[in-house]
């Protein structure tokens, strides 16, 4: 059809602009900005890791300790993306596709972690769970844990990557409007046929893009955990956790060996990140 | 439950969906929050205000909120830069460079604390050429604004990038067409577009500079009054076992996200003030 | 298969969107819903669906009331107008998407799947088009298949809303005279909403003209248009003139013209309004008797096939409006500024209080 020829043309009569010289100017000052600012740590991350050679770096990586703290962040991970993602799309489903008062009240209510420091995040379970805690003497004598262990910190992992697959999907089904469904109910299609084979692929990039950047951060997630676990090695160490102890043990090559880790997992979620944005925008144009 | 009744929907699962999130929604944010502003009132008015406003804290917020407003300003100056360019030019590795921009959202704060620590620290790949011109950033208060900064770019750039893609070109020729010059141009038309974005990036970038933690102890120095920020002072009485000063403490936050928050949702009202 | 439509009424908040409209539908006609946007109907359109629920009345299907039952079961055929077709699924799919949902037990095979489509793609001429998406598709395409995606369920009544809107005006003619032609090969009772006259008046056995919530007329395209039951008829379908003045005896006094009006025999000295449509005004050099008028002519207007001429009347603060045809537009010669004589053809008269 014509709407790229249009768009051709436009570009090339593109009048109103700036001069060729500030152009330059100002995309270079953007560039230098940008890798000395995002590019240059990014290339440190990589290169303090691979200092003493890459047998250093598998033998850091190799470490129980390491080993036990990739395990738990990988459970932790585990457990809070399926619960977010399918809180997400639930939420998604009740605010994007029907009206009701207090929408716009509930929406910022689940965006609210996100305005709330890590640090909070992590304090409110031990001011529920902890021995000074609302239910924690309960829960000692029933020898229970939750908080300096496993169960604390995926709350607080939960709690600081509740909104992310919600806040990605609510404006996207708001823009996809309901007709599509509207139709496959008149052709006879049942509920959850219509959300499995109509809704549910139209929002397939949407969901992908919110989950990524929710294992992102629950892997990632540093504050809130720290308050909550209880800092024990090779159990209660997330990997995030893991680069600090060994951080602040002036072991810099395996603290960024570890952190490599986690920057080269940063690296693939920006990458699918950007292929899950480019989808969602070319699904709503097809609209 | 009658008040949450959808009018005149055919679509089934509204009951379900908004009962489940409702459920998820107070049981992992809205009690655990409760629990913070509860254990708060079981202190009294006096001992509330010696704790929020004991020499200690007081300096942490001017370190907090100070070196969050100053990192929020850089964030806005090269924020919309970026932003701009992005949209407005095209240049070999523009793709690449969009996607960057999201790093700081991507890369876990503590990679950030010790990566932007060991660079800008005297023998560091930027600190040592810094050093001789008496700057130094890590281990100061420079370092806490250098951490918020980082961290806060996106924000901004995020904000105001779809905005500048919306503005049509149309407008601008029409005020080319009308007779002002490019200068005119943005500052006329083009700038009161832009505002209530930059705004909006601004307090967010701020909101999540106040509320940092991670990448911010590695490089801070943590000296009491000088760089030490709010949330560690959170930590340090929760580590002395003081529950009731680190929920005090917490609770000012609180209120002073709360407050961002809304500045925020008033900002964007007033930004489609215009919108049909 | 006839639907009954019994005293619905529908609010929105504090807007009555449809106040207490009874309608029948024939089987196997083909009716208008017609009206100006915001007069209600396609709400009405909905509650036939089952997509909007009645806030009284009832729907009944071949004499069945259907007024409590799901969307799902009334086996109807809805076409929107944004067609809302399945944008992830290949034409082909979302033809077949009515069949493939059914339960096992009545779902029919694969093979009879694929021949029920290919025969519905073929009716809508676009057999060709099975493996391409929706956004490959032009305007004019997309509702076809969503027609053909409506056909696929066999439904006892197909419903249309604004079918032709979002089209532009060529594709628009074409498809109307084209759905003109599907329908009288299948005779499916269908109902469409538009706010075009000329699509309702050359595609509808039958119009409802709506307005406001309520049903103004009901009647063939000729009797709505020839003998329209209220002046908001007469306006909607075609471009009016009002001539206000006074009726009494069963004689109209409009400005200069006199018009028998029977109808109203016993109004006495009541206002009135006379409505002339604009291809119903002759224009003259010299005056042939006293049913015609002075006037100035003030603009002339060429628009294709015909002329529209604006004339200023001596006591009529608003200009009216002629439409001549070409041959006759040449033959008068008419200058800006001239004066001539105008005889209106034919007057509707409806007293004041009938006013839009």
């Amino acid at each position: 059809m014509s709407a790229p020829l249009t768009t051709a043309v436009r570009q090339k009569n593109h009048a109103p602009t700036e001069p060729q010289v500030v152009r330059w100017l100002l995309i270079g000052i953007a560039l230098i900005f940008l890798t000395l600012f995002l590019a240059l740590p990014l290339a440190a991350v990589f290169s303090q890791a691979f200092e003493k050679g890459f047998s250093v770096y598998l033998a850091a990586l190799r470490e129980p300790d390491t080993m036990s703290s990739i395990k738990l962040t990988l459970i932790t991970a585990a457990v809070c993306v399926p619960l977010n993602l399918f809180f997400g799309v639930t939420a998604a489903w009740a605010i994007a596709k029907f009206s009701f008062p207090g929408k716009n009240l509930l929406i910022t209510l689940i965006d609210l972690p996100f305005s709330v420091s890590p640090v909070i995040s992590g304090l409110i379970y031990v001011l529920i769970f902890g021995l000074q805690g609302w239910i924690g003497p309960w829960l000692q004598a029933h020898d229970i844990r939750i908080v300096f262990a496993v169960p604390g910190i995926i709350l607080a992992t939960i709690f600081v990557t509740f909104p992310f697959v919600a806040r990605e999907l609510i404006p996207l089904m708001e823009a996809q409007g309901k007709e599509e469904e509207e139709a496959a109910l008149v052709l006879g299609a049942t509920g959850l046929q219509t959300f499995f084979r109509v809704t549910l692929p139209n929002v397939k990039w949407g969901i992908i893009y919110g989950v990524i950047l929710c294992n992102a951060r629950a892997m990632g997630e540093f504050g809130a955990v720290s308050v909550v676990s209880g800092h024990i090695r090779g159990m209660t160490n997330t990997v995030p956790l893991h680069v600090e102890i060994l951080y602040n043990e002036y072991n810099y090559t395996a603290a960024f060996a570890v952190a490599s880790l986690l920057a080269f997992l940063a690296l693939i979620t920006l990458m699918v990140k950007s292929i899950a944005e480019w989808k969602v925008r070319q699904q709503l144009n097809n609209t | 439950m009658k008040l949450f009744k959808p009018q005149n929907n055919v679509l089934p699962g509204f009951g379900p969906t908004l009962g489940f999130t409702l459920f998820y929604l107070s049981l992992i944010v809205l009690i655990p929050l409760s629990a913070l502003i509860f254990r708060t009132a079981g202190l009294t008015w006096g001992e509330f205000i010696s704790t929020v406003t004991a020499p200690r804290v007081m300096a942490s917020y001017r370190v907090t909120f100070g070196s969050a407003i100053i990192a929020a300003l850089i964030n806005v100056v090269f924020g919309v830069l970026v932003a701009w360019v992005l949209v407005r030019y095209r240049f070999f590795g523009r793709r690449i460079v969009d996607a960057l921009v999201d790093l700081p959202f991507a890369l876990p704060t503590a990679v950030t604390g010790i990566t932007l620590a060991t660079i800008y620290s005297s023998n560091g790949w930027v600190g040592r050429f810094l050093e001789p011109l008496g700057i130094k950033i890590a281990f100061t208060p420079l370092g806490i604004i250098l951490a918020m900064t980082f961290i806060g770019l996106p924000f901004v750039v995020r904000t105001v990038q779809p905005v500048i893609e919306e503005i049509e070109v149309e407008l601008e020729e029409a005020a080319t067409c009308l007779g002002a010059n490019r200068w005119q141009t943005l500052q006329l038309v083009i700038f009161p577009m832009l505002l209530p974005s930059i705004l909006t990036g601004f307090a967010l970038s701020f909101a999540r500079g106040v509320g940092e933690y991670g990448s911010i102890i590695f490089i801070a120095g943590n000296m009491p009054m000088i760089s030490e920020i709010t949330p560690l002072m959170i930590i340090t009485k929760l580590e002395q076992f003081d529950y009731q000063g680190a929920t005090a403490i917490a609770c000012v936050m609180l209120l002073s996200s709360f407050l961002i928050l809304l500045v925020v949702n008033l900002l964007q009202r007033w930004s489609r003030r215009y919108a049909e | 298969m006839g639907i009954e439509i019994e005293n619905i009424s529908k609010h929105f908040g504090d807007f009555s969107a449809l106040g207490n409209v009874s309608l029948t539908v024939p089987s196997g006609e083909l009716v208008a819903l017609l009206g100006p946007s915001g007069c209600g109907k396609t709400t009405l359109l909905r509650i036939i669906a089952g997509l909007e629920t009645a806030d009284s009345g009832r729907i009944l299907f071949n004499g069945e009331d259907t007024t409590r039952s799901h969307v799902r079961e009334r086996k109807v055929g809805f076409v929107f107008q944004h067609y809302a077709l399945f944008r992830h699924m290949t034409v082909f799919d979302n033809v077949a998407f009515g069949l493939t949902v059914r339960p096992k037990s009545t779902r029919p095979s694969r093979e009879e799947i694929r021949k029920k489509v290919t025969e519905l793609l073929h009716l809508v001429q676009l057999e060709n088009m099975a493996n391409r998406y929706p956004s490959q598709l032009s305007g004019g395409q997309r509702q076809r298949i969503a027609l053909a995606r409506a056909l696929a369920v066999e439904p006892q009544v197909l419903l249309l809303d604004e079918p032709f809107g979002a089209l532009d005006a060529q594709v628009r003619a074409e498809l109307r005279r084209w759905l003109r032609k599907l329908h009288d090969e299948i005779h499916v009772t269908s109902v469409f909403v538009t706010h075009d006259q000329e699509e309702a008046l050359e595609v509808a056995d039958r119009i409802v003209v709506m307005n406001r919530g309520k049903v103004e007329q009901v009647g063939t395209p000729d009797q709505v248009y020839e003998h329209p039951a209220s002046p908001f008829v007469l306006n909607f379908l075609g471009n009016v003139n009002l001539f206000h003045g006074r009726i009494s005896q069963g004689q109209a006094h409009l400005g200069g013209l006199q018009v028998d009006s029977k109808g109203y025999a016993g109004a006495d000295d009541t206002p009135a309004v006379g409505y002339v449509r604009s291809h119903d005004i002759e224009i003259e050099r010299d005056r042939q008797d006293d049913s015609s008028i002075k006037a100035v002519v003030r603009t002339i207007l060429k628009l294709g096939p015909f002329v529209r001429i604006s004339l200023a009347i001596e006591g009529n603060s608003e200009f009216i409006e002629a439409e001549l045809t070409r041959d006759t537009y040449k033959h008068l010669n008419l200058q800006q500024g001239e004066q001539v004589y105008v005889r209106p053809r034919r007057v509707r008269v409806f007293v004041e209080d009938f006013q839009i």
